[in-house]
């Protein structure tokens, strides 16, 4: 009996280990892959130099000032609205039917594939302003993170247990008060994590940037400019017929990588709690 | 100061009645105990003497409440809280702070910017609840590293920072162990000097050691409410009797 029952742990246990073995293999390949063909192709000049001409050297200095720039600007605009907006679902009105509307617009957008939300701008901007831009890029890339930093921040603000507010309200604090000064520091860890994983999904959209940012050989000089961005050099590189701007391509996704990876290790130092336990 | 006229009290939770036609008076600086089975009203009562319960989406209530000859609402409820304050249940101090800012809170998030002056309110508050001589060296620690005795203590402190006149309990030390409860009802019993206390309690032996009155709720009813040696020792009301010597609840 007992044989039975040890024989059936182990092999269930094997089951998970198997499944999660599995889950994990993609990606550290995806990770192998890029850092393997990155590194061989990573030199200084990649850094500090513009685009060379079709095929040779160069590098892509404009394109990881450009994400940064793009990022920055979507990330300024996406999560003050995102996280407010959550603040209003979570602490102001949590049924009715205005905030399901809220609730129910923003699952749908979350679902919408980007390139949509690249079209909606290039008409209400690009099309206006009559030319491609930085701005037009970074608010596209805002509407893509705001869905998923209201669900985010909204959520994490639920588990805020009610009993912190309670306490707020029995010191004779304002409302307004309690939610900045109380509620968000407790939940500013989740809510971090949420804006953060959106920051990363939107430095990697490379198709709302088609017709938006464009792309550019040069340095912006200002938002009103067309932007070369990393994504949107991937893209046109790794499809280009030359072995040099391959190697590009691979390049600018390990840098991308590796933005990606900084911003979330800052921003975790940044926010961690200065607090004391023991 | 600290003087509550409670006038024909009544309370609901959208259609269900919780508080029945509620007359009492509860003396200032003194220890009033509420006690009754779970359901009978005595959470909603002492959350009605600072609007808490009045303010929470559905809830209603009709009578009056005087505070020192005032009504409590011809006041804003974030006004009234400060002279009326409130320690809950379970321990809740504000996880993102540390002990000294939790105890501050009431005092800052309501402007308050003068260091030295909380750090003043800081050390008193502390040491009115017993707590200083133990936190005093580590008060930049997180509050919720404290044991549970020690964090309801902090909740002390952070409602008697603000220096009400009132301080409401509800039930302060059930979810605390033998030697946490004892330190607490010692506490109670030494603040009753400077504030009036209204303590809700689930425990009978509790409410015999340290109030002066009792009131007895039942089905959203004031039974009785009297001097507490009396009310264990010869309650008037045959339902007080019943609960006293346990015969219910």
């Amino acid at each position: 009996m007992d044989a039975r029952r040890n024989l059936l742990n182990a092999l269930m246990m094997g089951i998970f280990s198997l499944a999660a073995v599995i889950a994990v293999v993609p990606l550290f390949a995806v990770l192998g892959y890029v850092l393997k063909n990155g590194l061989t192709s990573l030199n200084w000049a990649f850094f500090t130099e513009l685009p060379g001409m079709m095929g040779v050297g160069g590098g892509m200095a404009n394109a990881i000032i450009g994400t940064l720039i793009v990022v920055l600007l979507a990330s300024l605009i996406g999560i003050p609205i995102g996280i407010l907006a959550a603040i209003y679902l979570s602490e102001y009105d949590r049924s009715s039917w205005f905030s399901t509307l809220v609730r129910f617009t923003s699952d749908v957008l979350t679902g919408i594939p980007s390139i949509i939300v690249g079209i909606v701008v290039y008409a209400a901007i690009v099309v206006r302003t009559k030319h491609f831009s930085a701005f037009s890029g970074g608010v596209a890339l805002a509407i893509i993170m705001i869905p998923s930093v209201i669900r985010a921040t909204e959520e994490m603000l639920k588990l805020v247990p009610h009993t912190i507010r309670e306490a707020g309200d029995a010191l004779g604090i304002p409302k307004w008060r309690i939610i900045l000064n109380i509620v968000l520091p407790t939940a500013a860890k989740g809510i971090l994590t949420g804006a953060l994983l959106a920051v990363a999904r939107i430095s990697g959209e490379t198709a709302p940037l088609l017709f938006t940012a464009l792309g550019n050989l040069y340095y912006a000089h200002s938002l009103n400019e067309p932007i070369a961005t990393l994504p949107l050099n991937i893209y046109f590189y790794a499809i280009s017929p030359y072995d040099q701007w391959h190697k590009q391509a691979w390049a600018a996704a390990l840098v991308l990588v590796f933005i990606v990876i900084v911003l979330n290790v800052v921003a975790r130092l940044a926010f961690r709690s200065r607090l004391r336990k023991n | 100061m600290g003087n509550l006229s409670v006038r024909n009290l009544e309370a609901w939770y959208g259609a269900q009645k919780a508080l029945f036609g509620i007359t009492a008076e509860i003396p200032e600086k003194q220890i009033t105990a509420i006690i009754g089975p779970s359901g009978c009203g005595k959470s909603t009562f002492i959350r009605c003497l600072n609007r808490m319960h009045d303010t929470l989406p559905g809830a209603k209530v009709s009578g009056d409440i005087l505070l020192d000859g005032k009504s409590i609402y011809d006041q804003h409820p974030v006004y009234l809280r400060k002279t009326v304050g409130m320690v809950f249940q379970k321990p809740n101090p504000f996880p993102s702070m540390s002990i000294y800012e939790n105890v501050v809170a009431g005092l800052r998030l309501n402007g308050e910017r003068h260091k030295e002056k909380l750090r003043a309110a800081a050390e008193k508050s502390l040491r009115m609840a017993a707590l200083w001589d133990e936190v005093h060296d580590r008060l930049n620690y997180s509050g919720v590293s404290l044991s549970g005795g020690q964090q309801q203590r902090l909740c002390i402190a952070r409602a008697l920072a603000v220096e009400p006149s009132v301080l409401l309990m509800d039930e302060p030390a059930s979810a605390l162990d033998p030697i946490a409860t004892q330190r607490i009802e010692e506490l109670v019993s030494a603040l009753k000097k400077d504030y009036t206390i209204v303590i809700v309690t689930h425990n009978m032996q509790q409410a015999a050691r340290i109030a002066d009155l009792t009131a007895f709720f039942l089905n959203g009813e004031l039974v009785e409410l009297g001097p507490t040696s009396e009310i264990f020792t010869k309650p008037k009301d045959k339902r007080t009797e019943d609960y006293i010597t346990g015969r219910f609840g």
